[in-house]
C-alpha cells in the first residue's frame, strides 16, 4: 500500500468566521479520519517519537489502537504516562518534540500524532461515565503549590499512587496558565475543569485562594503534616523593555491582557472587568503568549492587529499551527523590527483632555540579523536611521517574565539562580529536604509540555522519597 | 465561600464590613491588602485591611462606593458570603526603629492608615495623626484614632468640622515650628499624598505613602499595578502587589500613576450606573 504523504488536514473554522468568535479554531478529526492517520505510522521499531515526548507516551502503541477503532483502549495507554492528554493533544509544540522525530516525516509530513492525542483523549472525554478508581490511601500526606500543568500533573500521579494530595491555588479557580493565560479558542475552558475534576473525583483537594509565601508558607506546610511539598507557581513577574512609554494607558503585559480576557472573561459582551477593546493594537514579542494576546485583540474588535518581532519568521518560537492560524486570520507580521519608544496623547493646553495618557503609536526600528549568538540564533542588529511609526492604541507586551519572589522570599534555604529560578537536581529537588520544583518556577517561560515533564518527575522522585521514609 | 460577620455604615458611602477568613487574620500585618470577588463572575478588588481579629478568624475591611463591584459589595448583608477573599497580600508597613510618627490620613484612606497609627502606637511609639475629609458628613474613625493618637488633627476642607483646610496645613505648621518625626506615613488620594511628599520635602524627612493601582492578581503575576519610582536618576519599574503597596513617598511618579488609575473611568462610571440601576429595579 502507498504511503500516504501527508497529514490528513485538521477541520477548522473558517479564518473570516473564527476572527470574530472566541470557540475553538480547530474542531478536532472525526473517527473515521482519526483510523485513517493512524494507517499512516510505520509503527518503526525504534520508536524516535517517543524519545522526542517529555512524557514519554507510548505512541505507536496508542496509535496501532486508533488504528484499530478501540479508541478506549488508546486512550488508556496515553494516560499511562500523561495526565492531561486533551490539553496536550491542543497546546504541545508537536512539530519540535514527537513529530520531529517521526521516521515517516524524513521524506513526507510527519504522522498528525499531537491530532490523534487530541482526538482519543476528546473521544474518552465525551463517552467515559466510569468513574476513575481512587486507591487505598498510602498514608502519606503531600502538598502541591500552583495549579497549573506542572502542579495537576504532579498531583494526578501521586494521587494515582495512593498519597493524599492537596493543591493550593492563589487564584479564584484551578488551572494556572491554562485557565488565565491560553484562550478559549486555543484551549476551551471545559477541557481544563474536566481535567480537574477528573483530580478531585481522585481524592485530590483543590484549595483556591491560598497564596503560598503569603497566607501559609512552605516551613507551615510542614508543620500542618505535609511531608513533602512540590513548587510549580509558575512563570512570574512580567518584563517590559524599558523604553519611555510603557507607562502610557493602553500598554499592557500579555499577562494582564488574557487574563482579562480569559480568567476575567471581559470578552464578554458586557464584562464586568474592563478591556481595551477594538482600534489598532501591536503585540511585542513572538512566542506562543505573543500569538495567543495577538489573536485575542482580534477576536476583540480590533481593526488591525500587529506582532512586532526582533527576528525573523525563522527564529520565531511560537508554535507553528498558532502562527500559520495567525496568518490566515489577518495578523500582520512585521518581522525584524523593535520598538524603541511608545507615543502618547499629551494636550499641553489641556490637561483634563480625557485623552490625555492614552497610547497613539509604537515607534520601531528595523533589524537585520548579524552573528549567532548565546543561543546559537543569529543576533538581530539595529539597522541605524530606519526607525518608523506605527499608528496604535494599544501595546501588549510579549517578552517574557522573570520569575516570582514571594516563595524564594519566604523559605529559608531554597536557592534560586541568577535569574530567580528556583534550582533543583536531576530529581527535581531543590537545595531544600522533600522540596521538590519544576515548570516555569524553574525554567522560566516555557512549555505546558516541559513543565508536566517536570512534575511527573517530581512525582517519581518524591514517591521514592516518601517510600522509603 | 467567606461568611461576613458584620456590618456598619460608617458614612452614607463608607462601610466597614468584618469577613470570616482565618488563614489571612492570622498572618495579617497592617499597610497589607487583601482580594475580594463579590460573586461568581465578578471583578477582583484589592482593599487593604483594617484590622483583624486572629481569635474569632475574622478580617476587618472598609471601603467606599466608587463603582459597579463597591456597590455590589454594600448591598451584601451580615450573614451572606462573599465568593472570593484571598490574602493577605503586599509587603506590611516598615515600623522598625520608628519612634516617633505623623499619619497622615485623606478620606476612606483613613480606614488604611487606622490599623498603622495603631500598630505605632502599640509598639510605644509617638504617634501624630492627621485626618482629612471633604466636609463634617463623611468623617470616620475619630474616635478610634484619638485612642491611638497622642496628637490628633481632624480637618475638613470646608471647615465644617474640626479645622478648617487640608491635611498639608497642621503638617507645615507643626515642621515650620520646628517638630519632627522619624517617619511621616500618608495614606488617601494620590493627589493629597503628593503634596504630603511635597510638603515634608524641604524638612527631609522620609515619607512612606501607600499606592492604590488598578490591580487584578494581586501576586505579582500580571504588572497591571505597575508604577515608577526615580531611583538615582533612573526610572525604575516596580510592581505594587509584591514590591508594595508602601513606597518612599519622594521616588514615586504621582503624575504618571494618577493617569493610569484613570485609564477605565469611563467603564467604571458606566458599570456603577448599571449596578445603581440593577439595585434600583430590585427595590
Amino acid at each position: 500500500m502507498a504511503i500516504v504523504q501527508t497529514k490528513n488536514p485538521m477541520p477548522v473554522q473558517e479564518p473570516e468566521v473564527r476572527a470574530h468568535n472566541f470557540n475553538e479554531v480547530a474542531l478536532g478529526y472525526s473517527e473515521e479520519t482519526a483510523i485513517n492517520e493512524a494507517s499512516r505510522c510505520l509503527n518503526c521499531k525504534n520508536r524516535p517519537c517517543v524519545a522526542g515526548c517529555p512524557v514519554n507516551i507510548h505512541i505507536p502503541e496508542f496509535i496501532a489502537k486508533v488504528k484499530e477503532g478501540k479508541f478506549e483502549e488508546a486512550y488508556q495507554i496515553i494516560s499511562e504516562t500523561s495526565s492531561l492528554p486533551a490539553v496536550c493533544g491542543r497546546v504541545c509544540p508537536q512539530e519540535s518534540q514527537c513529530e520531529s522525530k517521526c521516521t515517516l516525516g524524513i521524506k513526507f509530513e510527519p504522522v498528525g500524532i499531537g491530532r490523534l492525542e487530541r482526538f482519543v483523549a476528546d473521544y474518552h472525554n465525551e463517552h467515559n461515565t466510569a468513574k476513575p478508581q481512587v486507591p487505598a490511601p498510602n498514608g502519606h500526606k503531600v502538598a502541591i503549590v500552583g495549579s497549573g500543568p506542572s502542579g495537576l500533573t504532579c498531583a494526578g500521579d501521586l494521587a494515582k499512587k495512593g498519597y493524599k494530595v492537596a493543591v493550593y491555588e492563589a487564584l479564584h479557580t484551578a488551572g494556572g496558565v491554562l485557565v488565565y493565560g491560553i484562550p478559549e479558542f486555543r484551549l476551551p475552558k471545559k477541557i481544563v475543569a474536566k481535567e480537574v475534576d477528573t483530580l478531585k473525583a481522585l481524592g485530590v483537594d483543590i484549595d483556591t485562594n491560598v497564596v503560598i509565601g503569603k497566607t501559609l508558607t512552605i516551613d507551615e506546610l510542614f508543620e500542618m503534616g505535609y511531608e513533602a511539598v512540590f513548587v510549580g507557581s509558575g512563570a512570574g513577574l512580567p518584563r517590559f523593555m524599558n523604553i519611555p512609554g510603557e507607562a502610557y494607558k493602553g500598554v499592557y503585559s500579555a499577562n494582564e491582557f488574557l487574563t482579562r480576557s480569559n480568567l476575567m472573561k471581559a470578552y464578554r459582551e458586557d464584562p464586568v472587568t474592563p478591556i481595551m477593546k477594538g482600534g489598532k493594537v501591536a503585540v511585542v514579542g513572538g512566542g506562543n503568549v505573543a500569538m495567543d494576546a495577538a489573536r485575542t485583540a482580534l477576536r476583540l474588535g480590533a481593526e488591525k492587529v500587529y506582532i512586532v518581532y526582533r527576528r525573523s519568521m525563522e527564529e520565531l518560537p511560537a508554535r507553528k499551527e498558532e502562527v500559520e492560524h495567525a496568518q490566515e486570520e489577518g495578523i500582520d507580521f512585521r518581522l525584524l523590527n523593535n520598538p524603541v519608544e511608545i507615543l502618547g496623547y499629551n494636550n499641553p493646553d489641556d490637561p483634563r483632555d480625557p485623552k490625555n495618557g492614552f497610547v497613539t503609536g509604537i515607534k520601531c526600528i528595523r533589524m537585520e540579523l548579524g552573528e549567532p549568538d548565546a543561543s546559537g540564533r543569529r543576533r538581530p542588529v539595529e539597522v541605524p536611521g530606519s526607525e518608523f511609526v506605527l499608528d496604535v492604541d494599544t501595546v501588549i507586551m510579549s517578552i517574557g517574565t522573570s520569575p516570582n519572589p514571594l516563595i524564594k522570599d519566604t523559605t529559608k534555604g531554597l536557592e534560586v539562580n541568577s535569574h530567580g529560578g528556583i534550582i533543583v537536581n536531576e530529581d527535581g529537588l531543590t537545595s531544600r529536604d522533600a522540596v521538590y520544583a519544576g515548570g516555569d518556577a524553574v525554567t522560566g517561560a516555557a512549555t505546558v509540555i516541559s513543565a508536566m515533564g517536570a512534575g511527573k518527575l517530581a512525582a517519581k522522585s518524591i514517591d521514592e522519597y516518601l517510600s522509603k521514609k | 465561600m467567606y461568611k461576613i460577620i458584620s456590618r456598619k455604615p460608617l458614612n452614607a458611602t463608607v462601610t466597614q464590613m468584618e469577613i470570616e477568613a482565618p488563614l489571612v487574620a492570622r498572618k495579617a500585618k497592617p499597610g497589607q491588602f487583601i482580594i475580594l470577588r463579590v460573586d461568581e463572575d465578578g471583578e477582583r478588588i484589592p482593599l487593604t485591611v483594617a484590622g483583624t481579629d486572629p481569635e474569632r478568624g475574622t478580617v476587618k475591611i472598609i471601603f467606599q462606593i466608587v463603582g459597579g463591584t463597591t456597590e455590589k459589595l454594600n448591598h451584601k448583608a451580615e450573614g451572606e458570603f462573599l465568593q472570593d477573599f484571598v490574602g493577605p497580600l503586599g509587603v506590611a508597613t516598615h515600623t522598625e526603629g520608628i519612634k516617633k510618627v505623623c499619619i497622615v490620613g485623606g478620606g476612606v484612606g483613613c480606614a488604611i492608615a487606622m490599623p498603622v497609627a495603631q500598630e505605632f502606637h502599640r509598639l510605644g511609639a509617638e504617634v501624630t495623626s492627621i485626618i482629612g475629609f471633604r466636609n463634617k458628613d463623611i468623617v470616620i474613625l475619630e474616635d478610634e484614632f484619638k485612642a491611638c493618637s497622642d496628637k490628633l488633627f481632624v480637618m475638613t476642607d470646608d471647615g465644617s468640622y474640626g479645622q478648617h483646610g487640608n491635611v498639608t496645613v497642621p503638617l507645615k505648621e507643626m515642621l515650620e515650628n520646628g517638630e519632627t518625626f522619624d517617619q511621616i506615613i500618608t495614606i488617601g488620594p494620590l493627589i493629597m499624598m503628593k503634596f504630603v511628599v511635597a510638603t515634608a520635602k524641604p524638612y527631609n524627612i522620609p515619607v512612606t505613602v501607600s499606592m492604590n493601582p488598578i490591580m487584578i492578581d494581586g501576586t505579582g503575576m500580571c504588572g497591571g499595578c505597575r508604577l515608577t519610582l526615580n531611583q538615582d536618576g533612573k526610572r525604575v519599574t516596580k510592581f505594587a502587589c509584591v514590591d508594595g503597596p508602601d513606597f518612599n513617598g519622594y521616588e514615586v511618579d504621582f503624575d504618571e500613576a494618577m493617569s493610569r488609575n484613570r485609564m477605565y473611568m469611563d467603564f467604571e462610571r458606566h458599570a456603577y450606573e448599571e449596578a445603581c440601576n440593577l439595585f434600583k429595579e430590585v427595590a
